[in-house]
């Protein structure tokens, strides 16, 4: 019996070319493992034929040894060996049938190694610790002494950037042009801040789903063991805390009607068969606490329309359009800028009141986007009908109705845009926006803006 | 005049990126940060989310490589991977889908990625080894035109101004022209086409403004592109790249009531008609904002998994959807596997003699995987196989021992004529069902 101790791939792979060469049994041999440093792949793997005791060996089995030779198993080595001897004295074909104990054994510790290098392509975090040249580091533990076997991955990968990965056994690093390895360091060694952790943080909660949590599915593709250095794992209780209360809002929260206004559209259509349509409409919530609806108002042959946001306090009382505060003030503006209202339609984007009570007045509330698209057929309805040259928008509310969510009002004020239904489609502000502007001055402007926004809409 | 206007907000976004390029990353931070909240939650519902299927690195690539395809990079606590950084440029969007949070009705916040902000995160996350690519969907914004021009500039701007070499997977829009699609698959690894929902009728219902002929109209382009670069190929020439990891779609599955047989029959269609790589099923889930049309309801996690069960039978093992589906309501049955139920429903099939048997024959075997039977066609040439050799080759044994004949086994006809064989041969608990739900989505295998 003899006793051979081996540091390395390289050296086991020599010891045993010369034991088979020797014809040496394998319970003839007992291998030992001492700190070992797997050194470089890149010289020849395959046992050369010698001159003498030429003997080949599967290309396969070197492939498998070159990965077992990573594992942290002491018996990988005699394993090699005996499977090696087998090879080549009992069964060419040994490797094939994987349910033979030893080839099994093989390629179990084969099979961890692999996963292993994995885990450490798919764990490994950078951390940016110089911007010129771009630099990066990180810290990792693998189970097994892979990294030499991922490092040629890394470099292929981020060919472009300066990297070092240290683990506690060994370090590599990259220059642009090769790779050096170099003795393993503790974690402590390395950076642990780079801001942009803070942005990968907030994608990965946004990325989970409450609806769907799978705890045990979770540890297990990403054993608790990587934990430490994956920034985001911080996160995971919380975000399992909250999840079950953020389903229950989710269901909660559900919105939009069973129907829009499209429901109830007449099939005969002229403004008077709408207006009496829309009357019975009641595609979302707010025609329960409305008075009534309050339908555009004006010559079916105008050249302008007008759009509001929705009827206030005295619109829902008297069923017309703009005839409180609001109305009086557009009516000004109108004949400042020469515009005779009878000539003009009026209309709103939703055609009920919404509020919410006060004591015992009923205060304006904005629709939500929901019940702007539900009622927006009534208004599209009018559109069609009338076939405007100019359509002017007051407020932000028939703005985005008409020219999308992304429309802001403060922005695009008094620009011509066309929209689908006409060429000419002006924002400017809602009356009721001015007359509630506390400081004098900017509300003198505004108004000024007003009456300049229409006659502009109104000009050639 | 719009378009004016955002190519101006554009410009703006673009100066406040140059200015501060000397301190990019922090700055990054703290303009995305909101954005990255708001877009990449509106994007999570998407099942797509492996890299897979794109071989050898882009020529000229500094950064960035697509071997080693399908690296999970972290998972997430409903034990989904991440391996891409998958966000919507917009949710902003004009159409009205009822089943989508970004529809033009919901309350949903609302946000705008620039195409520089996608391409540093893209980059940045990348190179922190955080990401194997990018995964690009967008709600439509103005045109469908104009918002899939704006992906493809993300794209091109990746591969050509930073050399990146990692995985593209873009979302086409309905309805872009295919001038468009184009150059897409030039810079993209992958294209989807989202098929939405199964049939015809469940698009009128839920989603209005598309329809089946479209949707299938923009992948046949796609697929006649990939086919013409193929040829080209192979005819010696060296065409520009197309889509090298083909296209995939994603199916809603239980917004409405059509069956799984009706389900499965779609994506028998795509994967033969349109040879499709991949079609994702996505329990519906329940989404903020979501419309009062739509159930209220936790996703049927258990079915998401029989479907993708039987998808994989589909693709891999030689069934059909007609005979995968047993049940008498058109469903999968929800306590068995799709394969478990069909050996059930065939018992005169088996048992099935692993050292006889053909390959098409073992595959049938419940519990019994692809690489398994790989494994075993080698084996048996050199000697038989007996039950040890099946554990070993970690076979779901309690399943598979009723349908299987070995060396030193056979279950004989008696227990295979068992009427409550079901009941013994399918996994104890539900919880384990559920644990294996996710993987398959990966896998699927069986
Ligand atoms: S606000 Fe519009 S959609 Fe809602 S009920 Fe009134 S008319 Fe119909």
């Amino acid at each position: 019996m003899q006793t051979i101790f081996i540091d390395s791939y390289d050296r086991w792979r020599t010891e045993a070319r010369r034991l088979i060469t020797m014809d040496v049994h394998p319970s003839d041999v007992q291998w030992q493992s001492n700190a070992e440093q797997p050194s470089l792949f890149d010289d020849d793997l395959l046992p050369q034929p010698d001159c003498k005791h030429g003997f080949s060996v599967p290309r396969k089995f070197l492939e498998l040894a070159k990965n077992v030779a990573c594992h942290r198993s002491d018996a990988r080595w005699s394993i090699l060996y005996r499977t090696l001897w087998r090879i080549l004295n009992q069964h060419r074909e040994l490797l094939n049938i994987t349910t033979d104990d030893d080839v099994y054994q093989l390629v179990q510790m084969q099979k961890a190694v692999t996963r292993d290098v994995h885990k450490m392509k798919a764990f490994v975090r950078f951390r940016k610790v110089s911007d010129n040249p771009e630099s990066f580091m990180a810290w990792h533990r693998p189970d097994h002494r892979i990294v030499r076997l991922a490092a040629p991955f890394f470099a292929r990968r981020f060919r472009g950037m300066n990297w070092s990965i240290f683990t506690p056994d060994e370090s590599v690093a990259w220059d642009q042009s090769e790779l050096q390895y170099g003795p393993g360091v503790p974690a402590s060694a390395v950076s642990s801040e780079d801001a942009l952790e803070e942005l990968w943080k907030t994608y990965y909660a946004s990325t989970f789903n409450p609806a769907r949590v799978k705890v045990a599915m979770m540890k297990r593709e990403m054993p608790v063991r990587h934990w430490a250095t994956l920034p985001e794992t911080d996160l995971i209780p919380e975000l399992l805390q909250r999840a079950p209360t953020r389903v229950d809002q989710m269901i909660e929260t559900q919105e939009g009607f069973g129907q829009t206004a499209a429901h109830f559209m007449p099939t005969e259509r002229s403004l008077e068969s709408l207006s009496d349509a829309a009357g019975r409409c009641t595609a979302c919530d707010l025609c329960h606490d409305a008075n009534q609806l309050v339908f555009g108002e004006g010559p079916a042959n105008a050249k302008i329309v007008l759009i509001g946001e929705q009827p206030g306090d005295l619109e829902d009382i008297q069923g017309k359009p703009f005839v409180g505060p609001a109305g009086q003030l557009l009516d000004e503006c109108l004949a400042a800028a020469g515009i005779d209202r009878t000539t003009v339609y009026v209309t709103n984007t939703v055609k009920h009141f919404k509020f919410t009570r006060l004591d015992k007045r009923r205060l304006h509330k904005k629709p939500d986007s929901r019940e702007i698209f539900a009622c927006r057929p009534w208004l599209e309805a009018e559109l069609e009908e009338i076939q405007p040259d100019v359509i002017v928008c007051l407020g932000a509310t028939p703005a985005q109705a008409l020219l999308g969510r992304d429309f802001r009002i403060t922005r695009s004020r008094g620009k011509r845009l066309q929209t689908e239904w006409c060429k000419q489609t002006v924002a400017t502000w809602h009356p009721a926006a001015v007359l509630r502007m506390p400081d004098q001055s900017r509300r003198h402007q505004m108004q000024e803006q007003l009456v300049g926004d229409l006659r502009m809409a109104v000009g050639e | 005049m719009l378009r004016k206007q955002t190519a101006s907000g554009k410009r703006a976004a673009q100066r406040r990126i140059r200015a501060t390029t000397s301190n990019r990353t922090r700055h990054l931070a703290m303009d995305v940060q909101d954005k990255l909240t708001i877009l990449a939650d509106a994007a999570k519902y998407d099942a797509s989310c492996a890299s897979s299927g794109s071989k050898g690195t882009r020529p000229g690539s500094k950064i960035g490589s697509t071997e080693g395809m399908g690296i999970c990079h972290s998972y997430t606590p409903d034990g989904r991977c991440v391996s891409l950084l998958k966000i919507l440029l917009t949710n902003y969007c004009i159409y009205d889908c009822q089943y989508c949070v970004n529809r033009i009705s919901s309350d949903t916040p609302r946000a705008r990625f620039t195409v520089d902000e996608v391409v540093s995160l893209t980059m940045e996350f990348y190179k922190r080894n955080y990401i194997e690519g990018l995964f690009l969907s967008s709600g439509i914004i103005q045109t469908s035109d104009y918002t899939m021009e704006q992906l493809i500039e993300v794209a091109r701007r990746l591969r050509v101004d930073q050399h990146f070499g990692g995985y593209i997977h873009l979302k086409t829009i309905p309805n872009a022209s295919s001038a468009l699609i184009e150059q897409a698959g030039r810079w993209a690894d992958r294209l989807s086409v989202n098929i939405e929902l199964p049939t015809e009728s469940d698009l009128v219902q839920l989603a209005p403004e598309k329809n089946k002929p479209q949707i299938v109209g923009t992948m046949t382009g796609i697929r006649e592109k990939i086919d013409e670069t193929t040829q080209e190929k192979k005819s010696g020439f060296k065409p520009p790249r197309f889509a090298p990891a083909g296209q995939s779609t994603q199916m809603i599955v239980g917004a409405t009531p059509t069956p799984d047989l009706e389900i499965l029959k779609t994506a028998s269609e795509l994967y033969t008609g349109q040879r499709l790589r991949r079609v994702y099923y996505s329990a519906y889930s329940p989404i903020p904002h979501a419309d009062a049309r739509l159930p209220g309801q936790s996703p049927p996690m258990v079915r998401e998994h029989r479907l993708y069960q039987a998808d994989w039978l589909m693709r891999f093992y030689g069934f059909d959807a007609n005979e995968i589906v047993t049940e008498s309501d058109s469903n999968l049955s929800l306590d068995m596997d799709p394969k478990l139920a069909w050996a059930i429903a065939n018992r005169h099939f088996f048992p099935v003699d692993v050292n006889r048997a053909s390959r098409e024959e073992l595959l049938r075997i419940p519990g019994i995987g692809v690489r398994s039977v790989d494994r075993i066609l080698v084996i048996r040439r050199y000697q038989s196989l007996r039950c040890s050799d099946l554990r070993k080759l970690r076979v779901a044994w309690n399943r598979t021992k009723w349908f299987v004949q070995a060396a030193d086994h056979n279950p004989g006809l008696a227990s295979l004529d068992k009427l409550d064989l079901g009941k013994q041969a399918k996994p104890k608990t539900t919880q384990l069902m559920l644990f294996d739900a996710a993987q398959s989505a990966v896998s699927g295998e069986v």
